[in-house]
């Protein structure tokens, strides 16, 4: 810039020190803030694979909770209640997410559509404790006692109004050229929208899915009286079911330090699972395979 | 795509096509049912509580399930310290994390780096207090509460014993789960800033640094507060890493050093356990604040990123 400026015969630009100095020292600072915030991410990380991974054995994968006192024992059950309660969280907020995004996206241009739009950003926003208290009066007191069923409700809520923000994005990103091409040839609406938008969007409305289960895969708040935990095994929806996080907490809480040893190990599997989510969906998205018609 | 068969089969494809309005419709308004339920629930289930104490609920320090008496204020304090805490800590480092990512970095850094905070936003509270109580609180005891307590004790913000366990550590967990957030946000909003306006500053002779002043904070400023305030919503409904780190005592003390206790803290440890119903009132009664305080906080956090955002198509944070 200073060369175009002495070429045309003005004078080069004096930046006084000054100037100069706090241009520099405001750069370190932020590079500075970049380094503290990667510290943690990196203390946690480092931990997590350092306490972690000499604890993950067979018995651990296999095994159930030992009694306080005994060594050994593992958390199969809490891997498997996880994966209970996550498929029926699932199953209920998947369909329900996509069903209102596509309300929103085809139909939603309008008042309903609005407020439909700004309830599920108000819904995001809800402390996931809260939505526990929720699951609780409605399915763990109909019930009469704590069970998978009313932990997969609570997270379905908290995934709904993710998937359902996703999927109209998604929806929106299709080019109305592609529907009316499917109009043109006498396809009905229904039809066109399951089979055209949608499925050109696919890859992204899965992203949004992926996005709404990880994020609610560690979280433990809304099962401490929802799932509740288990020593032991189960498979029943109506039953208290042990769930990874829920374990994680309860161990890391406790005094003894072979619970510990297990809460780090336990912590470890749920961010590989939940990282290995994210990063999938991450390069999905980098490869361009979710962009769309667009 | 299949031809010949013809496609326009008038009547029925017209009752199809009002079913799946109908369903797509009615799973819309599940969404709208959803919230209204959670307001249905908080309110008749906190009923009793609110018929027995009043608005004097959140103003008394006095929490004892034997004698059924219940006020809310040591957990309203203890929300608001621990959220303060951690903005005034989180902020300035979010800020400074978008700026160096938006204006600074060079071009090949901007996406891992991006990427790599916002990985921070996808380890769940669980794993940040399991990190807290056996990384950071062990820390703080041996370290940096009684340098803090030596040099700063005299403001009576860090006096007392350091147990490593207390509000300190539950502002400092909550900041690390409040930076992601805030500095996604103000990213956003960053990029809205349009880049003539960079371009015109500079052609007057600013440095890198006046122009990210002048000419795209100061046009940023709502949506950063919007972001600010989107990371106050977080941190208030924030409850795992916060309980396994706070202490959970209820008593409310200058110190920052001391233990606290926080409305989603108290939830979580009371509520399964509670006997009575004016106990179990009480806790829902707590909850029922709070999410009429997030829901606030989220709006108007949502209008301000808005005013600056608007008429940007929506865009991810790559």
């Amino acid at each position: 810039m200073s060369s175009t400026a002495a070429t045309m015969g003005l004078a080069p630009p004096r930046v006084s020190l000054r100037r100069r100095l706090t241009n520099f020292g405001v750069t370190c600072i932020a590079a500075g803030c970049v380094v503290l915030v990667l510290a943690p991410l990196c203390a946690i990380f480092g931990y997590l694979v350092y306490k972690g991974i000499g604890s993950i054995d067979w018995a651990f994968l296999t095994q159930t909770p030992k009694p306080v006192g005994e060594a050994g024992g593992g958390m199969a059950n809490a891997i498997a209640g996880s994966a209970l309660i996550l498929l029926v969280a699932s199953t209920v907020g998947v369909p329900v997410g996509i069903g209102a995004g596509i309300y929103l996206a085809e139909y939603g241009q309008n008042r309903i559509g609005n407020l439909i739009r700004f309830t599920s950003d108000v819904l995001n926003g809800v402390p996931s404790i809260i939505i526990g208290i929720v699951a609780y009066g409605l399915v763990v007191i109909a019930q009469k006692h704590f069970s998978a069923l009313a932990g997969g409700v609570a997270l379905a809520i908290m995934m709904i109004p993710t998937i359902t923000r996703a999927t109209e994005e998604m929806l929106l990103l299709v080019p109305t050229s592609v529907r009316e091409a499917s109009y043109g040839l006498g396809v009905s609406r229904w039809r066109t929208t399951l089979s055209i938008t949608l499925r050109t969007a696919t890859s992204g409305v899965i992203t949004g899915v992926m996005l709404a289960f990880a994020r609610v895969a560690g979280e433990t708040a809304p099962l401490l009286f929802t799932a509740f935990g288990n020593q032991f095994w189960n498979w029943k929806l109506n039953q208290p079911t042990a769930a990874l996080p829920l374990q994680i907490f309860v161990y890391a809480i406790s005094p003894f330090d072979e619970w510990h040893r297990q809460a780090w190990a336990g912590a470890l599997i749920l961010i590989v699972l939940i990282v290995v989510a994210v990063s999938a969906v991450r390069i999905a998205a980098g490869r361009g395979m979710l962009k769309g018609g667009n | 795509m299949a031809q010949a068969e013809p496609l326009i089969k008038a009547g029925s494809s017209l009752v199809a096509d009002r079913i799946f309005f109908l369903a797509m419709l009615g799973c819309g308004l599940c969404v709208l049912a959803l919230v209204g339920l959670i307001v249905y629930e908080l309110v008749t289930k906190s009923n009793l509580s609110w018929h027995a104490f009043g608005w004097q609920f959140f103003f008394r320090s006095d929490w004892d399930p034997v004698s059924d008496q219940f006020g809310a204020w040591p957990f309203v304090y203890g929300t608001i310290v621990s959220s303060v805490l951690a903005l005034v800590l989180a902020v300035p480092l979010a800020v400074g994390v978008a700026v160096f990512i938006t204006e600074m970095s060079p071009r090949w850094l901007r996406g891992p780096l991006a990427f790599t905070t916002e990985l921070l936003a996808a380890i769940p509270s669980v794993i940040y207090g399991l990190w807290a109580i056996f990384v950071l609180v062990p820390l703080l005891r041996k370290y940096l509460e009684p340098f803090l307590g030596k040099y700063f004790g005299w403001t009576g913000l860090f006096e007392g014993t350091p147990y490593g366990v207390g509000m300190l550590a539950a502002g400092i967990i909550l900041a690390i789960m409040v930076v992601p957030i805030v500095s996604a946000i103000t990213r956003e909003v960053m990029t809205a800033v349009p880049q003539a306006q960079r371009e015109a500053v500079l052609a007057l002779g600013a440095t890198r640094w006046e122009m990210i002043r002048t000419g795209v904070l100061r046009n940023a400023r709502a949506g950063i507060l919007g972001g600010v305030i989107l990371g106050l919503g977080r941190a208030l409904g924030e409850t795992m890493a916060v309980t396994m780190v706070i202490g959970n005592r209820v008593e409310i003390a200058r110190s920052l050093f001391a233990p606290g206790y926080t409305m989603a803290s108290v939830i979580a440890n009371e509520f399964s356990e509670a006997t009575g119903d004016v106990y179990l009132s009480a806790l829902v009664e707590v909850g029922l604040a709070l999410f009429i305080v997030t829901i606030i906080v989220n709006i108007l956090a949502q209008f301000l990123v808005w005013t600056v955002t608007r008429g940007m198509p929506a865009r991810s944070h790559v």
